[in-house]
């Protein structure tokens, strides 16, 4: 669930993600097309409501009804192996994305909300849509902070981001130009049977790493601490055992947690993102044993 | 040459004023050739007079500036609401009071159908007057546990369901985690859902599976009877989704010669970019015919006030309720504005809340500078909580408003106890306001949210009766004339069709609105009790009775 006010970065955002599936089947619902939603030239064909992306993506425009339209892809064959709503700006994501729980088939992996640095607090000021604003801060799992280059220096980057912390004490924050945010962020993980992807984006500034042995613990505890710990962790996701040998599925978002009892077959092993240099890996290592990989994306 | 045609009536209340009255009305060609004496028409040469209206009032034909064509297609559902209410085939369905005659009357329903798959589907239930009593899954199973049963609110915005209803849509089951899905105590959905995305997974399976906004055929087919019956010959449909497809069924319906209404639909805002939405809306233009008048634009600015999704300025609601939400940003509403203007379309803001009406005044100022247009009449709709001071700049500004006058009648308690106090319910749909402050101005149904009637929603902005029988907002009442005015060449003015239709007057359509008593001269409280025989558009002739 991608939300933020207009002009706040969701299509350029959104584009990247196109840019970088890695295989990912990905369906983008946006409210209408015509602000040209995808960039042209990863459009294969255009039909009415449905545009083909190269890459096996799709993007399909919602109107006024949306649940009607997940519907509709869920119905597709094959299904898309994920699915990004771009809400409109004045839209609550959070409360978009509760619709999505009751649709089976459906699961929310994270509400991401994106802020413009040089807008957002007179924006949040606004007498029509500072209300807006600050709502939809404070639905985020996740906020991306966008055009940080157009901040005139450091300073001025880390006093938006400790007022949207302020605003939003629930989410992690990420900073953007141009919408470069590693779709594992935006997506979500895939676990730690998955490679870290390569990305030409290698200076980006993301740290993923990898803990394959973990031994018994209470997966939901150790979901709650991933998530609302010190560790820099923005996204986790891992496959665990508890006391009694059950298997469990962890995944973490923001401050958001959830664990829930998983397959026996899948590999067991946690693995976290965070910003380099934010991700703890001293920390992490002593919460979950020593890393078996890590990776900079 | 063309017949010409000489109605007598009892009475002909014409809203020119430069002849408010006359006996008798020329007819040729579905124009009005003029109003007068007998001995005055027939200087036009030969003429058939017909007395069939002799013991008639006339007045223009009634002309509804905000409804919803939905309001046709509910009917084939069953009729579940508090009040009284007419349907198409002028049958009086009396208003349901308690939970078990709901379910006795969706029993009734149940029982007359065949298909023993067939779901029932009711609407139009309104809890407050029940004391928010809500209807249970185990209500409705009293109605059915082999069919899916359902019933929309009257706010459309919540629908409770049956335990097979929610079967079939895969939702019963434990886990739900969603305000819109109220849990029992053994952790299954009540069967109420709230709020568009809840109700749409379940709504195929209960008989709601067409979006609302787009008009059906047999919707169309029972919408214009309701017209009649009520005097109506122009309403719009304010909004409608309008693909292709059902524009051209509409067209289709419309042109037929027996169909008896003029219909404005206007085109809901979402769904393309503003520059496609005005484009689009052009070159749709170009297929209107007199009966349907295709080429404006509807922009939802806000929510509601009873749903408190409404927005509010300063002191926001009474029961310290967050502000509502807006539906469009600021700057697309701009946008819109802007494109509008310049393409010469006119375009109708949905603002319940005085904060959504303020967005429209500000935008609108600079929008009107940058592509003058002095006589775009972008109209106010709803526009409920607006203040003196808004309604001068909405004059100033060349809008019009649409006030919901029977809003005051059936929500006029709810709005003074709890939404926004006693202060702002008392000046709630300003009429007297708007008109002193020289805005040009009409009172709407907003049917099927309440039923259509003209001279019912005359009766309610009249006399500013709430539903438990107070009078809310003395100051604000308008007199009978003015009412009058407002459904007939008021409506007119906001549609720009003001030229054409709105009075009984030489080179108008002959419109006219069959009434069995005279409106200025019954007592006020019983405007809304006058019969109406039916109508005649465009010179055809639409008793009630044969429908």
């Amino acid at each position: 669930m991608i939300g933020g006010y207009l002009g706040a970065g969701k299509t350029t955002m959104v584009n990247h993600l196109l840019r970088h599936a890695a295989g990912r089947r990905i369906a983008i619902l946006v409210n209408e097309f015509g602000d040209l939603p995808i960039d042209q030239d990863l459009i294969e064909a255009e039909g009415e409501d449905m545009i083909a992306i190269s890459g096996g993506c799709i993007c399909c425009s919602f109107g006024s009804d949306l649940t009607a339209a997940l519907i509709k892809l869920s119905e597709l064959t094959p299904t898309p192996d994920h699915v990004v709503i771009e809400a409109s700006g004045v839209a609550m994501p959070g409360t978009v994305a509760l619709s999505i729980s009751i649709l089976p088939g459906f699961v929310l992996s994270g509400v991401v909300v994106l802020a413009d640095g040089e807008r957002v607090q007179a924006q949040a000021e606004d007498d029509y849509i500072g209300d807006t604003i600050l709502r939809q801060l404070s639905d985020a799992d996740v906020i991306v902070h966008s055009k940080t280059d157009l901040q005139p220096n450091d300073r001025a980057i880390e006093a938006v981001e400790s007022w949207l912390q302020a605003m939003a004490p629930q989410a992690k924050i990420v900073p953007t130009v141009q919408g470069h945010v590693p779709p594992d962020i935006i997506l979500g993980l895939t676990g730690p049977t998955a490679k870290p992807q390569a990305s030409p984006h290698a200076d980006a500034g993301y740290e993923s790493l990898a803990f394959r042995e973990i031994p018994p613990c209470v997966p939901e505890d150790l979901a709650q601490k991933l998530a609302t710990g010190s560790y820099g962790v923005i996204r986790a996701k891992g496959f665990l055992r508890d006391a009694e040998g059950n298997s469990w599925v962890i995944q973490t978002v923001g401050r958001r947690f959830e664990a829930q009892r998983g397959q026996k077959s899948e590999l067991g092993g946690v693995v976290c993102i965070g910003r380099r240099g934010d991700l703890q890996a001293a920390a992490l290592h002593g919460l979950l044993g020593p890393a078996g990989s890590s990776s900079h994306i | 040459m063309s017949e010409t045609i000489v109605y007598s009536a009892k009475k002909i209340i014409t809203m020119n004023p430069s002849r408010p009255e006359a006996t008798h009305v020329a007819v040729r060609d579905g124009r009005i050739l003029g109003a007068g004496s007998l001995s005055e028409l027939q200087t036009w040469g030969d003429v058939r007079l017909d007395e069939r209206f002799a013991d008639k009032v006339l007045m223009p034909g009634f002309v509804e500036g905000h409804a919803h064509v939905m309001e046709g297609s509910l009917w084939s559902k069953v009729y579940c609401g508090w009040f009284d209410r007419a349907d198409p085939d002028g049958k009086l369905w009396s208003g349901v009071k308690t939970v078990d005659a709901v379910v006795a009357r969706l029993q009734a329903a149940g029982a007359a159908l065949e298909d023993p798959a067939a779901a029932v589907s009711g609407w139009q239930l309104d809890p407050i007057y029940m004391d928010n009593t809500t209807l249970t899954r185990a209500d409705l199973d009293r109605v059915s546990t082999t069919r899916a049963v359902g019933v929309l609110h009257a706010s459309g915005h919540i629908m409770n369901v049956n335990t097979k209803a929610l079967e079939l849509a895969g939702m019963l089951k434990t886990g739900h985690n969603h305000p819109g899905i109220p849990l029992g105590a053994d952790g299954l959905p009540t069967g109420e859902l709230k709020g568009p995305e809840v109700m749409t997974p379940v709504g195929p399976f209960v008989g709601f599976e067409r979006n609302l906004l787009d008009a059906d055929e047999a919707g169309l087919r029972n919408f214009a009877k309701l017209c009649v019956r009520t005097g109506t010959t122009t309403i719009t449909d304010l909004a409608s989704r309008m693909d292709g497809d059902t524009v051209d069924m509409m067209l289709r319906v419309t042109n037929e010669p027996q169909y008896p209404i003029r219909l404005m639909p206007f085109r809901f805002f979402l769904g393309l970019s503003a520059p496609e939405l005005v484009e689009a809306v052009v070159a749709m233009k170009k297929k209107a015919t007199d009966r349907l008048r295709l080429g404006q634009i509807k922009i939802v600015v806000d929510g509601s006030i009873q749903g408190f999704s409404a927005r509010l300025r300063w002191p926001g609601y009474h029961n310290g309720a967050p502000n509502g939400l807006w539906y469009i940003a600021p700057e697309h509403l701009s946008e819109l504005l802007h494109l509008a203007l310049a393409a010469g379309v006119q375009v109708h803001t949905h603002t319940n809340g005085d904060q959504a009406t303020q967005l429209v005044l500000e935008k609108l100022a600079p929008a009107l500078q940058a592509n003058p247009n002095p006589d775009h009449r972008f109209t106010l709709q709803h526009c409920q909580l607006a203040d003196a001071a808004q309604f001068r700049l909405a004059a100033k500004l060349g809008m019009c408003v649409n006030l919901f006058a029977n809003h005051h009648y059936f929500w006029g308690d709810e709005h003074y106890n709890l939404t926004v106090g006693p202060d702002r319910a008392t000046r709630m749909n300003a009429c007297r306001t708007a008109l002193d402050s020289g805005v040009p101005m009409a009172i709407h149904s907003d049917a099927p949210v309440t039923p259509l009637g003209p001279l019912f929603t005359a009766w309610a902005a009249v006399n500013r009766i709430t539903a438990s029988g107070r009078v809310q907002g003395d100051e604000e009442r308008i007199d009978v004339s003015e009412a009058l005015y407002a459904i007939t060449m008021g409506a007119a003015y906001t549609l720009h069709l003001d030229g054409e239709i709105g009075s009984i007057e030489t080179g108008k359509k002959a419109d006219f609105a069959v009434l069995e008593a005279d409106p200025t001269a019954c007592d006020p409280m019983e405007l809304k009790d006058i019969s109406v025989w039916g109508t005649v558009q465009g010179g055809r002739i639409f008793p009630a009775a044969e429908l």
